[in-house]
């Protein structure tokens, strides 16, 4: 994100910085001060915001991380380290931490394939195509719940998808309540939802690349899959990444659909770092902990960003 | 980012031209068969929406019949009927409504001014503040929401719905908007402002007069991405609220279970469709602007 580096227009500069011809303004302030001040105002709800429900909550889920509710009565106790220590020696945060890993890889790894063969084979035009897309975007839009309700049901022993694979006669597992299939079942839930998001970061980043490069290669006797590996991918390898990071932290914070569609369960094969950090801080009322878990999260989703920046650096192949 | 207008963009590499005298045989195949696997692709995509919709009409005894029906034998509003009587659900849509409203439109306000501000104003301090701001793009909700409890809590606030206003109005989740509202800001000309302001229009006139109404995109796409991400908020109402006439939407969605014989399948569904067809209807009419807006945020970077 080179966000902050980013040129502001010239113009700009010169109206702001520039005191206005014959106007010393009202009260003796200059214009470029009156500026200064207007600009204050603008960002004050913003900056106040962020101060009060971002990075003041911020310091205290990491003062909180030191100490421990009583419940019995009510109090807070300074505990030193010791949610550190259960953490490392937690039997189930091993268990929580591989099936928020699975979650993630198995997002990435089926979304964005996924969406970028559907963006290669939509990217061109026509009515139907244009249909298709708004099919595979619609989920998108569907409220996140009631779409892992649906599944829910559908994914149940006697639901729909059996019912599917019977006809072919095949008997398929209780999906929800085995393991291995219950991982699955919630990653196939969320690829579906969300894929038609990155379908369309990826059909704008294949319409960026220039038609006369394919129509050079052509030329050079170059065919689909070498087009594909030689030219499109490394053309379009900025919104690659970006989407991979996305996709990752997306998936990392998932919760409406595992405590809809599983509760974590069955065992803790689902059960990832949110939802245990839900279960701990919230059904459990152990804030302190809570918030241990909680700077899990940040430093799993810190380390992923710098890792971004690092890789957007180096790997990259142009940036515009 | 112009996304959409891209998207539209005719033709790809590779696609036959219609002017082609004569196009081989492969390429005239292409097409049909591309249809017939996108039609199958689709299924996963469009049946879920479907059978949400159809099954809301048919008795529970349908729902659970095997194979299941594609559209309902005796279609019936019995449910929808049922969803108002189990639960105060008239209360909670309007929960969720004047929720969603009421932080699209604040978010709205606070991220113009503070794009414009970023963009077009210049004041001493400005880059620190806005990597403040920025921090809270960093920052997902779930790691604050344990210390933001306790800090609602302490003032008395928990099991109302400032919570969910104040935060998604101020915080991390207007960040995002604050950002696009800047991108859009920085690229109005100069000479529009100058022009304003020898008219003698001050600050928050140019703002008001001139620059809100040349945001109109970036306005529509912020209103969108924040109504859409208001409108499914699931984590924050469960750690918030416990009383069901507070309850917003998909927090009600997941209630619909009768105490003895489990989940009310077709209240349940009946209430989902409810929730979810009204923004798909508007997602039809307002295709672009959607997809648009939700692509924003994708492309923060």
């Amino acid at each position: 994100m080179s966000i902050v580096s980013k040129s502001r227009p010239a113009g700009a500069d010169a109206l702001a910085g520039r005191p206005g011809p014959a106007s010393p303004g009202r009260r003796g302030l200059t214009l470029k001060r009156r500026d200064q001040i207007a600009g204050y105002l603008f960002i004050a709800p913003q900056v106040l915001g962020i101060v009060i429900f971002v990075l003041v909550p911020l310091a205290l889920v990491v003062y909180y991380s030191f100490q421990e509710w009583n419940v019995l009565s009510g109090s807070i106790e300074f505990v030193g380290a010791d949610n550190y220590t259960k953490l490392l020696n937690d039997p189930q945060i091993g268990q929580v931490l591989l099936a928020t890993a699975i979650f993630s890889v198995g997002i990435v790894c089926t979304n964005i394939p996924l969406a970028l063969l559907l963006a290669s084979l939509l990217n061109r035009s026509g009515r139907g195509i244009a249909f298709f897309r708004t099919v595979f975007f619609s989920p998108v839009v569907v409220s996140l719940v009631a779409w892992t309700l649906v599944w829910g049901f559908l994914l149940q022993d006697n639901g729909g998808i059996n019912g599917l694979l019977s006809v072919f006669g095949i008997h398929g597992p209780n999906w929800l309540q085995n393991g291995p299939t219950a991982m699955a079942s919630v990653i196939v839930v969320q690829l579906f939802k969300n894929v038609g998001l990155n379908m369309v970061l990826f059909l704008a980043a294949l319409q960026g690349v220039p038609r006369e490069l394919y129509e050079a290669a052509r030329v050079d006797g170059a065919t689909g899959p070498v087009l594909f590996r030689r030219i499109t991918l490394p053309l379009i390898s900025p919104t690659v990444l970006l989407t991979v990071i996305i996709t990752i932290v997306g998936s990392l914070q998932v919760f409406a659909q595992i405590a809809v569609l599983t509760q974590g369960g069955p065992g803790l094969s689902t059960n990832v770092l949110v939802y245990y950090l839900f279960q701990q801080a919230f059904d459990f009322h152990h804030f302190g902990y809570g918030s241990t878990l909680a700077i899990v999260l940040f430093v799993i989703v810190l380390v992923l960003t710098i890792v971004q920046w690092q890789l957007r650096k180096k790997w990259v192949f142009y940036e515009n | 980012m112009k996304t959409e207008a891209s998207i539209a963009l005719p033709v790809a590499a590779g696609a036959p031209s219609p002017q082609a005298e004569r196009t081989p045989a492969r390429k005239r195949w292409t097409r049909p068969v591309l249809y017939i696997v996108f039609g199958i692709m689709a299924i996963p995509f469009l049946f879920p929406t479907w059978w949400m919709i159809t099954s809301s009409f048919k008795s529970v005894n349908e729902i659970l019949r095997f194979p299941p029906s594609l559209i309902p034998m005796s279609p019936s509003m019995e449910a929808y009927v049922k969803a108002f009587t189990f639960q105060p659900f008239a209360q909670q849509y309007f929960n969720s409504m004047y929720i969603a409203v009421i932080v699209t439109l604040t978010t709205m306000l606070i991220s113009s001014m503070a794009g414009y501000a970023f963009a077009r104003i210049r004041f001493p301090g400005q880059n620190i503040l806005f990597l403040v701001v920025l921090v809270g793009l960093l920052i997902p909700s779930e790691v604050t929401i344990v210390p933001l409890f306790q800090m609602f809590n302490s003032v008395g606030l928990v099991n109302t719905h400032w919570p969910l206003i104040l935060v998604t109005s101020f915080g991390a989740p207007s960040v995002l908007a604050t950002f696009i509202m800047r991108q859009f800001f920085i690229s109005i000309p100069a000479e529009l402002e100058e022009a304003a302001r020898l008219d003698g229009l001050g600050r928050p006139g140019i703002w008001w007069k001139v620059a809100m109404p040349l945001a109109k995109p970036a306005l529509s796409a912020v209103a969108i991405f924040t109504f859409l991400n208001v409108w499914n908020l699931y984590l924050e109402p469960t750690v918030y609220l416990s009383s069901p006439e507070l309850f917003t939407l998909p927090q009600a969605l997941t209630r619909f279970v009768d105490a003895y014989s489990g989940p009310m399948w077709n209240v349940q569904l009946a209430a989902a469709t409810m929730t979810a067809v009204p923004v798909l209807i508007v997602f039809v009419v307002a295709q672009r602007q959607f997809v648009e807006g939700l692509a924003q945020t994708g492309l923060k970077g």
